[in-house]
């Protein structure tokens, strides 16, 4: 099926150039050399064809043959995505394994998803219905719990004139036949996809529902919708990888599709001993039961880590076109953009930036436009929101891939040297974030909690600018200069960091917070505040404040009070009370 | 790792270009890419070299003794068909070896059919085990906060002139398998090592030959050594060539081994002078925009696999130029390795050994080795606490130099005490020192108890109740 398209001409690490055929298209994938590795063409001109190839091309020879495949670079879609993990170019890493020992060797050729595993099977279309691209055409249990709808190819439409029983079938088994003019079409539960063009849908909706991750500091100060995009930049070693495997985790999305881009070959191994025995929350099922993976490590070939971002995203459109919603993680996307510098400077392309190609931010854009929650073509409602992981050189966010990312998201997570260096973790700067989904999910909040979340998250916020403020002048003059009142903003501030913002990934009470818990925290902390104001106003002694057993109770609720616990807050309230009232009525005389 | 014997290829007599060290061959046809090149002198004298791209009737090759005494008509290429390939076998453990694996110990060329391709090859990450066990290295810093586990890249970010030569030493021969604090000492397994020089002095190569020998180690020692004056290109092999042999000693002969690399900063220079003599377009400083993924290529050959007993552990050792942590050398491999223990100037100063600054210093996987079971329950807490703790104390620090120790709070008193005290008592020990994980826990919690109870919000009241000694009656 594949003729020889041309003869290698140059090599130079993964990029390669051919002459041959002009038949070749842009963007076709090709196989190259002797050993057919798999390339992808990214430049024309005359009968000379530029090719980056996804595996290493050491010892490839000039004069070798190049050979055409008619198609674009692609995924298979189709039940059996959920708990694989793929390389950049969607090859099954277990079946690599399983072939080749533990060493990833060239030239492995594998189904991404099984030809032989059976799945049970129902139609929801009979003969004569008329049907168009994206309809759902029947579901199959991809796990025990998760309903996997078998859409038509989104390019296709006609009429159904067969359909297969209820039954168990796999993915190369005929599950309908439909008439496309004069044509008929056998369909599978297996479709293909191009990576690079986005999936289609009817039209984008509002993004007002926030994506619940259990981690305070971005549900309660910085939330992220669901369909929207978020940045997550952070020299090394602030916690740009713990905080992606927590939203991995605790995130309430119904699909996870998790990027690992140029990172370490260990922090995935950890995803995949770790997820098959974590819990999710609100479904019981093991993790993995809802989580593709795509690891295409650093030392693993360079071009297909560009492609893994595509990869990664269509197979997350795949699942939002059935209606659910999706998270998709990549960490780091400043591996991507490297990749792209790396073929480009090997291409000998005119540099922008710090040797990125000025084709950068228009890469990065057509990404996270990517990410919406949207009206699908078959009628259902989807979303994939996105979180991207930046790893600016120096920790320095004037860098391009920050400041291009910067300008297509919404949602913006500053992770900080110092509050990293000092373990205060998540190390997400509270002033240096943003997120501009505040007013738009304040809706949702009031109706799930019946708190008035918004006044309270800004009210909040409004203390620790204020201490940041305070701490200016501490900083020259120490904390006795300040009135009282101002040292009640100090002893509260400290409450919102350790208490709210510090949560600890790693222990297990902490490491989730449901909405519930979130908001009663910041309900108690804020109510700690206006009583211990009120009383130092009257001239109690701020230390007296500081010593009440209450405020190391605050503190340390949040991994002494399980998500089951909420009464628990109850008690705390009355003991503020208690404490206080003491106090009070000694000052109110 | 496949099996390649190098056989002679086709030969072209007189080169195109030279250029520093990289040369350019004209009408060689159907080169590989990354093929061996032997090139010879018009004196019929040999070195060797790798081909970096191929184009139609042209080779660019980089020669690893560089292009010194070559000339144009008088230089002849044969392409040897195979990439570059060492001879691994355990009985090279004992051996000195230079750059490019050659043996100059006055020894005969290892035995061995086995023959391995230095660029390695990507761990299937489906194939790692995630390493777990910790390493007891016996120095209070590393074991109590940074814990080191088998199978992790923790590189030393250093300085000019600061020991981290001699902490590298001491972590080599102090490093025994760890055991749950308390546990009776038993007879730890021994890790082979296998150390690469990569352009430093004779006397730093001396320095770890003698310690070694010390130890008693020199059996259990590889060492692959470019030195100073060596061919700067050959730097680019000599820790590929080191990892080789690592690797087949780890995965194929089950043994845990130990890799120190010192010092990848001349490696990055190495890489920087070639890139630059090919004109490609450097990102930052100079280095070539690939230099993440080619310090990846290198650091991602540690951990374990589940088809074999072994492990790889690897210390590379880097100096900061002018102490910057975010030149691209230290700032790139932060980014790759599992964390990093920084030596600090201003510690070294106030002699204590070893400077590590804490703060900055980070084990990410220390997560993993520690607490119930591992060392001890309370590790985890016990060691966020130290970190709050001693970071509070660079606050109380600063605000002390402004408005005067005096003017202090009680409390940020206790604090400056207890900073004090951290350095002298838990980072500060000798070079012999071989602490035990009870003995640093031990030293952590008369430290924490220099403080009110009531700032201990890390650990729990129980821990508390447990191990706190001080004298602090209120609460
Ligand atoms: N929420 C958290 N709770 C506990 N520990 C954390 C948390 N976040 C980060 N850490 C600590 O910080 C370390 C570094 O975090 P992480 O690996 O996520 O950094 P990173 O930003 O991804 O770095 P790199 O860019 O090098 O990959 C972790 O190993 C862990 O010790
Ligand atoms: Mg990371």
């Amino acid at each position: 099926m594949s003729d020889q398209v041309g003869t290698i001409t140059w090599i130079s690490g993964p990029v390669v150039r051919a002459r041959g055929s002009r038949n070749v298209g842009m963007l076709e994938l090709v196989e190259v050399g002797e050993d057919r590795l798999v390339g992808e063409v990214i430049g024309l001109k005359g009968d000379q064809m530029t090719i980056q190839v996804y595996e290493e091309t050491a010892g490839m020879q000039t004069g070798a043959p190049v050979y055409g495949t008619g198609l674009p670079l692609s995924v298979e879609l189709g039940p059996g995505l959920i708990k694989s993990i793929y390389d950049g170019v969607q090859r099954p890493l277990p079946l690599i394994e399983e072939a080749m020992g533990s060493f990833i060797n060239r030239g492995a050729r594998f189904d991404p998803v099984s030809r032989e595993k059976k799945w049970k099977y129902t139609p929801k279309v009979k003969p004569g219905d008329e049907v168009k691209g994206g309809a759902i055409l029947g579901v199959a249990m991809e796990t025990d719990t998760f309903e996997h709808r078998v859409m038509l190819n989104p390019d296709d439409s006609g009429t159904i004139t067969w359909v297969a029983p209820a039954g168990d079938y796999t993915v190369a088994e005929p599950i309908a036949k439909l008439k496309m003019g004069r044509e008929e079409k056998t369909i599978t539960m297996l479709q293909r996809w191009p990576v690079r063009r986005a999936r289609p849908f009817t039209n984008r909706r509002p993004a007002n529902i926030p994506l619940i991750t259990g981690q305070r500091i971005l549900d309660t100060f910085f939330p992220v919708a669901k369909g929207g995009a978020a940045g997550i930049p952070g020299p090394f070693g602030s916690g740009k990888t713990v905080t992606q495997h927590s939203i991995a985790k605790w995130a309430d999305a119904e699909i996870i599709v998790y990027i690992g881009c140029g990172e370490r070959g260990n922090e995935m191994t950890e995803v995949l001993q770790e997820f098959p025995h974590l819990i999710d929350p609100r479904t019981g099922r093991p993790l993995m039961e809802r989580t593709v993976l795509i690891a295409n490590t650093s030392n693993m070939p360079v071009a297909a880590r560009e492609a893994s971002i595509y990869t990664g995203i269509t197979i997350a459109e795949y699942y939002r076109d059935m209606g659910y919603h999706v998270a998709l993680m990549a960490d780091s996307t400043s591996r991507w953009a490297e990749a792209l510098r790396e073929v480009s400077g090997r291409l000998e392309e005119m540099p922008a930036e710090e040797g990125y190609p000025a084709y950068l931010a228009g890469r990065l854009a057509e990404f996270y436009e990517r990410a919406g929650y949207v009206n699908n073509l078959n009628g259902t409602q989807g979303s994939v929101s996105i979180v991207g992981a930046v790893s600016p050189p120096g920790g320095d966010f004037s860098e391009p891939v920050t400041q291009h990312t910067k300008r297509f998201i919404r949602c913006f997570w500053a992770l900080d040297k110092s509050l990293a260096s000092a373990r205060h973790f998540p190390a997400i700067n509270w002033l240096d974030s943003y997120s501009e989904y505040i007013e738009d999910v304040a809706g949702w909040w009031r109706e799930k909690t019946g708190k008035d979340w918004l006044t309270m998250r800004n009210r909040a916020m409004e203390l620790l600018s204020e201490e940041s403020r305070l701490s200016q002048i501490v900083k020259l003059v120490g904390p006795d200069a300040l009135p009282y009142t101002e040292r009640m903003v100090l002893e509260t501030t400290r409450l919102i960091r350790e208490g709210l913002l510090q949560q600890n990934a790693t222990e297990a009470v902490d490491a989730y917070s449901s909405v519930e818990k979130q908001i009663r925290m910041l309900e108690i902390v804020l109510y700690f505040h206006e009583r211990g104001m009120a009383i130092v106003k009257r001239g109690a002694p701020i230390n007296l404040i500081h010593d009440l057993p209450v405020v190391d109770t605050i503190i340390r609720a949040k991994s002494s009070v399980t998500n089951e616990e909420m009464h628990k807050f109850d008690d705390i309230q009355k003991q503020i009370d208690q404490q206080m009232g003491q106090l009070d009525a000694e000052y109110r005389s | 790792m496949s099996e390649v014997t190098v056989q002679g290829g086709q030969e072209v007599v007189g080169v195109g270009r030279i250029e520093g060290p990289i040369l350019v061959v004209e009408g060689a046809a159907n080169v590989r890419y990354d093929e061996v090149v032997e090139i010879k002198d018009s004196h019929g004298r040999l070195r060797r070299g790798r081909v970096l791209e191929v184009g139609e009737g042209f080779a660019v090759v980089q020669i690893f003794a560089g292009s010194t005494g070559l000339s144009i008509d008088g230089t002849s290429v044969r392409f040897l068909g195979s990439t570059l390939h060492i001879p691994v076998a355990e009985e090279m453990l004992g051996r000195i070896f230079d750059g490019l694996g050659n043996p100059i110990d006055g020894g005969p060329e290892p035995l061995t059919d086995r023959y391995a391709d230095v660029n390695g090859q990507p761990i299937n990450p489906t194939a790692r085990i995630y390493p777990r066990d910790y390493i007891q290295t016996g120095i209070s810093t590393i074991d109590g906060v940074n814990t080191l586990l088998r199978g992790q890249k923790l590189p030393l970010f250093s300085g000019a002139g600061l020991p981290h030569d001699q902490l590298a030493a001491q972590i080599v021969r102090q490093a025994t398998l760890g055991k749950v604090a308390g546990a009776p000492p038993t007879e730890g397994e021994e890790f082979a090592i296998v150390f690469a020089a990569m352009g430093v002095k004779n006397d730093v190569a001396d320095y770890f030959r003698r310690s070694f020998t010390e130890s008693g180690a020199l059996t259990r020692v590889a060492m692959f050594l470019n030195l100073a004056d060596d061919p700067p290109v050959e730097r680019i092999v000599t820790p590929r060539a080191a990892l080789t042999l690592a690797e087949y000693l780890a995965y194929e002969r089950d043994m845990h081994v130990l890799v120190v690399l010192t010092d990848m900063t001349n490696y990055g220079e190495a890489l920087r002078q070639i890139s630059n003599v090919r004109g490609e377009v450097p990102s930052r400083k100079g280095y070539p925009g690939y230099l993440y993924s080619d310090l990846a290529s290198m650091y991602e050959r540690t951990g374990r696999i589940r088809t074999s007993k072994g492990s790889i552990t690897q210390i590379p050792i880097l100096t900061m130029p002018n102490d910057d942590i975010t030149h691209p050398m230290p700032d790139l491999t932060g980014y790759i390795t599992e964390g990093q223990i920084v030596l600090g100037r201003e510690l070294y100063f106030a002699g204590i050994y070893p400077p590590v600054a804490v703060l900055p210093s980070l084990s990410r996987l220390m997560k993993d080795g520690i607490g119930k079971n591992r060392t001890r329950d309370d590790h985890p807490r016990w060691g966020a606490q130290l970190y709050a703790a001693y970071a509070k104390t660079q606050d109380v620090r600063a605000l002390a130099s402004v408005i005067g120790e005096e003017e202090l709070s009680e409390a940020d008193q206790k604090y400056l005490k207890f900073g004090r005290a951290f350095e002298r008592e838990f980072v500060n020990q000798s070079f012999t020192e071989n602490r035990t994980i009870e003995r640093t826990l031990e030293i952590g919690w008369k430290l924490l108890s220099m403080l009110p109870k009531k700032e201990l919000t890390r650990v729990t009241l129980d821990e508390i109740a447990q191990y706190y000694k001080g004298d602090d009656a209120a609460n």
